[in-house]
């Protein structure tokens, strides 16, 4: 991922609107690679399950959200009624209101031409590299910008996989049972290891994922936000009781009041 | 469904509903922000959402098949994943451990394959 240069440099890194824009281009990079063959798999099972070029098209262009695309595509070929599609899309999505609620502190003063297209914008990926530049020690007021670079060439190669997909993906027989869309599996993996280096943070990682299997019969892919809030609270439940969690990032410092 | 214009408005409605539903879940508290002040000790909570949702989403795409846990070195996907955190600790690194982790997969996948 960034690889975290501001860490080695934080005051000093001013960097203009350009600058942060290509960095966070650069940055979701390898998150795209991971992308792709989830990409290129929907654009397969779209057309597969009935669904016309147009309207897979239209669904990653407007909707550009991969699970709840999948999910959605599954549905169709079952000949599922289009308000259940778009109430079980409503509630596969939900996660993202979580995202936009750790966001808040960062975009609320922006104006609504800002706010508009970054909440369009925000996937999983482009939230993971978002985050990681706001909560940066350098205090630049372009981090918005950085935001918007990573999330726009997602979604521009979430569009190009979409159409490999409904194109080249037809001649590839089976291209879903290769299982490629593990892709995005080790891609979150990768993405999660560098949080793990405080207690709370492995502890609610550990609940997280053994609640993520016990909730996983869950509809709607309800048993993910059970398993996330249930990891939340047991990393806040581990939390040392005078916690300084700026400081004691690089050593522990005690303060009796 | 033999009526085109039938299957066209469906269509309509399916990619549309989604979009309205997916934004308006993306927007609601982007659109409130500056209304809204959040207290400190969630927003500390908050810390933890990132690793936990991908955690979240990634255990159960690996441990579980049909619903029933899969831990054994036939899971060519628990391998994958398990040279995936072996790779991503050593290197720090993420593209990196994406190609080395998928390649693991895909070549235990093949070897169990070629096994059976």
């Amino acid at each position: 991922m960034s690889q975290t240069p501001t860490r080695k440099e934080p005051e000093n890194r001013l960097m203009g609107r350009s600058a942060e824009f290509w960095a966070g281009a650069r940055d979701i990079f390898p998150l795209i690679v991971g992308a792709a063959p989830f990409g290129i798999i929907f654009g397969t099972l779209a057309i597969g399950s009935g669904l016309s070029a147009s309207a897979t098209l239209f669904m990653s262009a407007l909707v550009f959200a991969g699970s709840s695309q999948f999910i959605a595509v599954g549905m169709v070929a079952t000949h599922t009624g289009w308000l259940v599609i778009v109430l079980t899309t409503f509630v596969v999505n939900l996660r993202h209101l979580l995202y936009a609620v750790s966001l808040v502190p960062y975009i609320q003063a922006l104006p609504q031409r800002w706010k508009v297209p970054l909440a369009f914008f925000l996937t999983d990926e482009a939230f993971a590299i978002a985050i990681r530049r706001y909560e940066a020690s350098d205090c630049t007021p372009f981090k918005h910008w950085y935001y918007l670079g990573g999330a726009i060439a997602m979604y521009l190669n979430w569009q190009v996989f979409t159409l490999l997909g409904i194109t080249a993906g037809a001649l590839i027989p089976n291209a879903a049972e290769w299982g490629l869309d593990f892709a995005m599996s080790v891609t979150f993996i990768g993405m999660v290891i560098p949080y793990l280096k405080s207690r709370p943070m492995v502890v609610a990682v550990v609940t997280a994922g053994l609640v993520s299997i016990v909730a996983n019969p869950l509809p709607h892919k309800l048993g993910l936000i059970v398993a996330a809030i249930a990891g939340i609270i047991a990393g806040v439940y581990t939390e040392p009781p005078l916690p300084n969690q700026r400081i004691s990032q690089q050593r522990s410092v005690f303060h009796h009041d | 469904m033999t009526n085109p214009f039938a299957e066209v408005l469906t269509e309509i409605l399916i990619v549309g509903g989604m979009a309205i539903a997916t934004f308006t879940i993306r927007y609601l508290m982007f659109g409130a922000s500056s209304r809204i002040t959040l207290p400190p000790r969630l927003l500390s909570a908050l810390r933890y959402l990132p690793p936990v949702v991908l955690t979240a989403i990634v255990v159960p795409e690996v441990l579980l098949s049909d619903g029933t846990l899969q831990l054994s070195y036939l899971n060519a996907r628990l391998v994958g994943a398990i040279t995936a955190v072996i790779v991503c600790k050593l290197s720090q690194n993420l593209l990196l451990t994406i190609l080395v982790g998928m390649a693991a997969f895909l070549g235990w996948q093949g070897l169990l394959t070629v096994v059976n």
